[in-house]
Parts: C-alpha cells; structure tokens; sequence
C-alpha cells in the first residue's frame, strides 16, 4: 500500500504551532524553578494575593453574568428567525475583532465615572471581550439539540420553560459549559481595557505589567507563573468535568 | 371527535390546501401520502406545534386552534421518534406523567403497565442510544400512549424499520390497538399500513386531502386517476376468513394462506384474468362478473366489473379488449390464482 504522505506532510507542519504554544509555558517554568527564593518571596506580597483575588473573583462573575443573558440569547438565536438576526449575530462577533484599548476607551466614553476604577468596571471591560464566547457556545448548543424533542415534550405536557429547562438545557449543557469556560478564560487573561478603565482595584494581569515596567523581569514573572498556573489548573479540570458529563 | 376544518399553511417547500376531515373516538385513521405532500406539517399543526394559516381544529366540538401543544394533550410520535437521549427508557415513558404531578405510585403503576403491553419491560434502565429501532419505536409509544391521550399522532412510525420487524410491529400494532383502544392518527407513505391497520383513510396528494373513505371503498373506487396511481392495489377485499376460504359479499374466495376473522385481500388488476366461456383451468378462483365500465388507457384497458356487488377492477391489453368483443353491461368470467391475492 502507498504511505499516505499527505497526513504525514500536516502533521509535520501542525507540530509547529503545537510546540510554539507549548515552548514558552515549559521555558518560563524551568527559569523560575532556578529562582524559588523570588516566588517564594512573592507568594508573600500582599499585593500579589489581593490581585489574584480580584482577577479570579472578577473573571468568575463576569462568566455566570455572561451565561445569565447570553444563554438566553444563544436559545433565541438558535431557533427563531427575526428580521435583523444577521446584524445581531455580526454585532455578537464585533468585540473579538475591537482592540482591546479600543473596547476600553469605548466603555468609559459611554459609561465614565460609573465604571472607572471599581469592580464593575473591571467587570465590565472583560464581559465586552469575553461574552460571545457563551452566546456562540449557547448557540451551537441549542442547534444540536433536534427540536422535536422540546416539541414531543410540550405535546407530553411541558410548557416552552419546561421543555427547554428539561430538554434543550440539559442536552446543550457541555457546549454551554465549554463556552462559559472559554469566556472564563478570555476574561482572566483580559488586560487592555482593564488598563484604561480600571488600572485599581488591581488585578493580577494589571499588576504582571506594573511590576515588569518598575522592577523588571524577574519580578514580574513570578506572577506570571501564578496566574498561569491557576488558570490552566481550573480551565483543565472544568474540560475534564465537561468531558466526563459528556460520556456519561 | 377531532374536527380538521379547511386547515391551509405554507411551510418551507409545503403547502396544506383546504385540509378538512374528521377522526372518531376509537377509530384509527390513515392518511396517506407519497413523501413530500405535508404529512408531517399537517400532524403537527394538529399537534400545537405549527399554528396554520387557515382554517379551525376543533376536539371534541371545542375550537383548540389557539392552543399551546401543552393545553392539547395530543401525543405526538415523530418519525424518528425524538426519545430524550439524556434520560432513561423508564424516565422517557414517565415524563408526561411526571408532569402531571401524579403521586409516584401511580407513575410506577401506569408506566408499569404500558411496557408489559408493548413488551419493553427488560428496556426500563437502557438509554434510548443503546436500542434497535423496533424498540425505540416501541419506547415512543409507551411514552405517548401513558398518559392517555385522546389522540395519538404517528409520522410514518414503521418507516425506520427493517422489512421484518417492520411486519412484525405493524402485526402487534392491531394487537395494541385493540388492548389499549386508543385513537390514532398515522400518516404513512406505505399503502400496506393502511389496508392492515386503518378503519379509514385519507389520501393526500400535493399537499390536498383528495380523498377519505373506509379503506375498501378508497381502494376500490379512487376519486381519480392519480389516486388510483398512487395507490397501486386497486382491488381490496373485505371479508371473514376461515382457514383458507375468505367469504366476501356472499362469495367465497380462495386464500394462499391460512387467515381467520376479518381480512382484507388485495389484487392488483394486471393479476386478473377475464374470459368469455366457462372452461377448464388451473386458476381457483373464477366468478361470473358484469362489466360496468370501461377505461381506455392506451394499449392498456381498464374494466370495472361487479361480481355480485363485489367491485373488481382489471387490466387487459388493447388487442383481448376487441378480440373478446367486450362492451358495457357484457357478463364475463373473471378469474384469479389465489396466489395472487395478498393478505394483510
């Protein structure tokens, strides 16, 4: 039989890209494993703890307000036709291809004082850049979900709420899980607009960035590593939960 | 007791014209159609699902056009028969009941009985996934049988199945309709469905409702020419059958196989044979027959005769027509092999 060189020739030129993301992770944990006396150091600064609190508690809010009304949205979109539903699912795409000081001078031109420097700020700028995720997420979820079946289950009895909430939810939930993940994720590795809307209360991503601008490398990185390391800690355990949910 | 008056609706590539007809308590109504004639618009605008354009669905004399599917209670079995993938066979059958807010005795009870009719008991802890289609198919009308349903809607519920079970099913379905006694509407492309189960049938053309009638008389007498077509076994006789005899209209008839009780025997006219003078042959079944009308269809000749008020229809070619000197009123001999009859 000829070798199928083609699938050899793509996984050749696909390895590129899989050992460019993964290089820069392994590199800078190695480098720091040199210098435990700096992390050590760091996992004591105050200001580190409280940054990273904020950045985890801000991300996670901003992940269940996105599900709260993008959920719905996905639903609308997935099953009714309205005039002017191609604009909304275009204007749903537009903040991936906003740069992100752009989205945050956008904000506090239209929202000023409200937003600037609290946690609704903070909150608001990673909701703008994060939230299609759950909406396309919510979306193709609802698309998979066959329609007879909330139809079968309103003729068995079920109101509209009924059948999505027993039916079209619970079959859409590991898309809708994914994609609330992914909005996590977006938004915890937000910085441009949080820049420029709400430099305080500090979030870790804000703080990576002063510390390397005051103190340098050395000192940033540490951070780096931490935020880095509880990220991909909880994005991975959640992937892992919704797999298994899957195949149950 | 379901009342379909003039329903009109254009969905997609479908359009429902003027669809009027009515289902009576108890009785199993089929309707009939090639694919792509809106059977399936027409069951769920009946079910709530799809609101027509047109035109009032009226149960038990009250108007539920504007009503959500959930006020109808009409059961509903799709073509592939949407079991909820994410629950248990047991969960799927007792959703409706759950609804209902029905102690949980009673949802055991009920859903207990249902599945020792149909014979799913063994199915209970399975998800629908990990079942053949004979079994989902069976699982579907637990689940929309429980609950009682005035009505029950099935879109063509034999079309997923292999031949066999496809037999097999349709067999028991006589057997669960006559336990159970429930009313049913079936859409079906398959004219067998309607000869062995329907007590009467409409048959849907381009999106119209051209004919209804007891499933003899629609069979026999086709309002048209694209009817009689569509429906390919032109000649169904109804009758009482006793081990191989089958008595219809006083008339006994030869059967290729053993039957008892109420059949319907179907005949297609190429089978039929027409001659003169009595004689001497290998065909077991002859009768003496009027010739009532004739159809010229090119090369092709349609006869209605009536063999003591049985309606028989035959095909003879062109150059038989004129050789037997064959006109109206003229008495013939028709005959049949009985192994071209087909029992439902």
């Amino acid at each position: 039989m000829r070798r199928d060189y083609t699938i050899y020739l793509f996984a050749a030129l696909g390895t590129f890209l899989v050992l460019y993301i993964a290089l820069p992770i392994v590199v800078v944990f190695v480098r720091q494993a040199s210098d435990a006396e700096m992390l050590i150091k760091t996992l004591h600064d105050p200001l580190v703890l409280e940054a990273l609190r904020n950045s985890l508690v801000t991300a996670t809010a901003t992940a269940f307000i996105a599900l709260f009304f993008g959920v719905p949205l996905g639903y609308v979109l997935a099953r009714k036709e309205f005039p002017g539903k191609s604009l909304v699912q275009a204007l749903v795409d537009v903040p991936i291809v906003i740069p992100h000081s752009v989205v945050g001078i956008m904000l506090l031109v239209t929202f000023s004082r409200t937003i600037l420097d609290n946690y609704l700020g903070i909150i608001s700028a990673m909701l703008f850049v994060s939230a299609p995720f759950t909406i396309n997420a919510s979306r193709d979820g609802f698309l998979g979900v066959d329609e007879k079946l909330e139809g079968v289950a309103r003729t068995l009895g079920a109101s509209r709420l009924r059948a999505f909430a027993s039916i079209a939810f619970p079959l859409a939930f590991p898309n809708i899980a994914s994609g609330a993940i992914m909005t996590w994720a977006r938004a915890i590795s937000e910085v441009g607009s949080i820049l420029i809307v709400a430099y305080y209360p500090k979030t870790a991503q804000v703080l990576i960035l002063e510390y390397f601008n005051n103190y340098g490398l050395r000192a940033s990185r540490p951070i780096a590593i931490l935020m880095v390391s509880i990220s991909l800690v909880i994005f991975v355990l959640l992937r892992w939960l919704i797999g298994r949910a899957k195949n149950a | 007791m379901l009342e379909v008056k003039d329903i009109s609706k254009d969905y997609g590539d479908f359009h429902l014209r003027d669809i009027s007809f009515t289902v009576s308590e108890g009785e199993y109504f089929i309707i009939l159609g090639p694919s792509g004639a809106g059977k399936t618009v027409l069951l769920e605008v009946i079910a709530g699902l799809i609101s027509p354009d047109s035109g009032r669905i009226l149960l038990n004399g009250i108007d539920i056009t504007e009503w959500p599917p959930e006020r109808r209670g009409l059961a509903y079995v799709p073509q592939n028969y949407a079991l909820f993938p994410h629950m248990s066979v047991h969960d799927n059958i007792a959703f409706g009941l759950r609804l209902r807010k029905l102690p949980k005795a009673e949802i055991e009870k009920r859903v207990k009985e249902i599945v020792e009719v149909l014979g799913i008991e063994n199915l209970l802890k399975r998800k629908p996934r990990t079942l053949s289609g004979g079994e989902q198919q069976r699982v579907a009308l637990a689940r929309a049988l429980v609950t009682e349903p005035p009505l029950i809607l099935l879109d063509e519920p034999f079309a997923n199945l292999d031949v066999q079970t496809r037999g097999r099913l349709i067999n028991e379905m006589k057997r669960w309709k006559k336990e159970l006694g429930f009313t049913a509407l079936h859409v079906t492309h398959f004219f067998e469905e309607a000869v062995s189960l329907g007590d009467r049938v409409g048959v849907m053309l381009d999106g119209r409702l051209v004919q209804v009638g007891d499933v003899g008389e629609v069979f026999s007498r086709p309002s048209s020419e694209r009817v009689a077509r569509f429906l390919g076994f032109e000649n169904i006789i109804e009758g009482t059958a006793e081990g191989r005899k089958l008595r219809a209209n006083g008339i006994e008839i030869e059967l290729p196989t053993e039957a008892h009780g109420e059949v319907r025997v179907g005949l297609r006219p190429e089978d039929v044979i027409i001659f003169t003078e009595p004689m001497k042959t290998s065909v077991r079944n002859v009768l003496r027959a009027r010739v009532e009308g004739i159809e010229e269809l090119g090369p092709i000749v349609r006869l209605r005769l009536n063999a003591s008020g049985l309606a028989i229809s035959a095909f003879i070619t062109r150059s038989s027509f004129i050789e037997l000197g064959i006109s109206t009123g003229k008495e013939v001999y028709v005959g049949f092999k009985a192994s071209a009859l087909h029992v439902f």
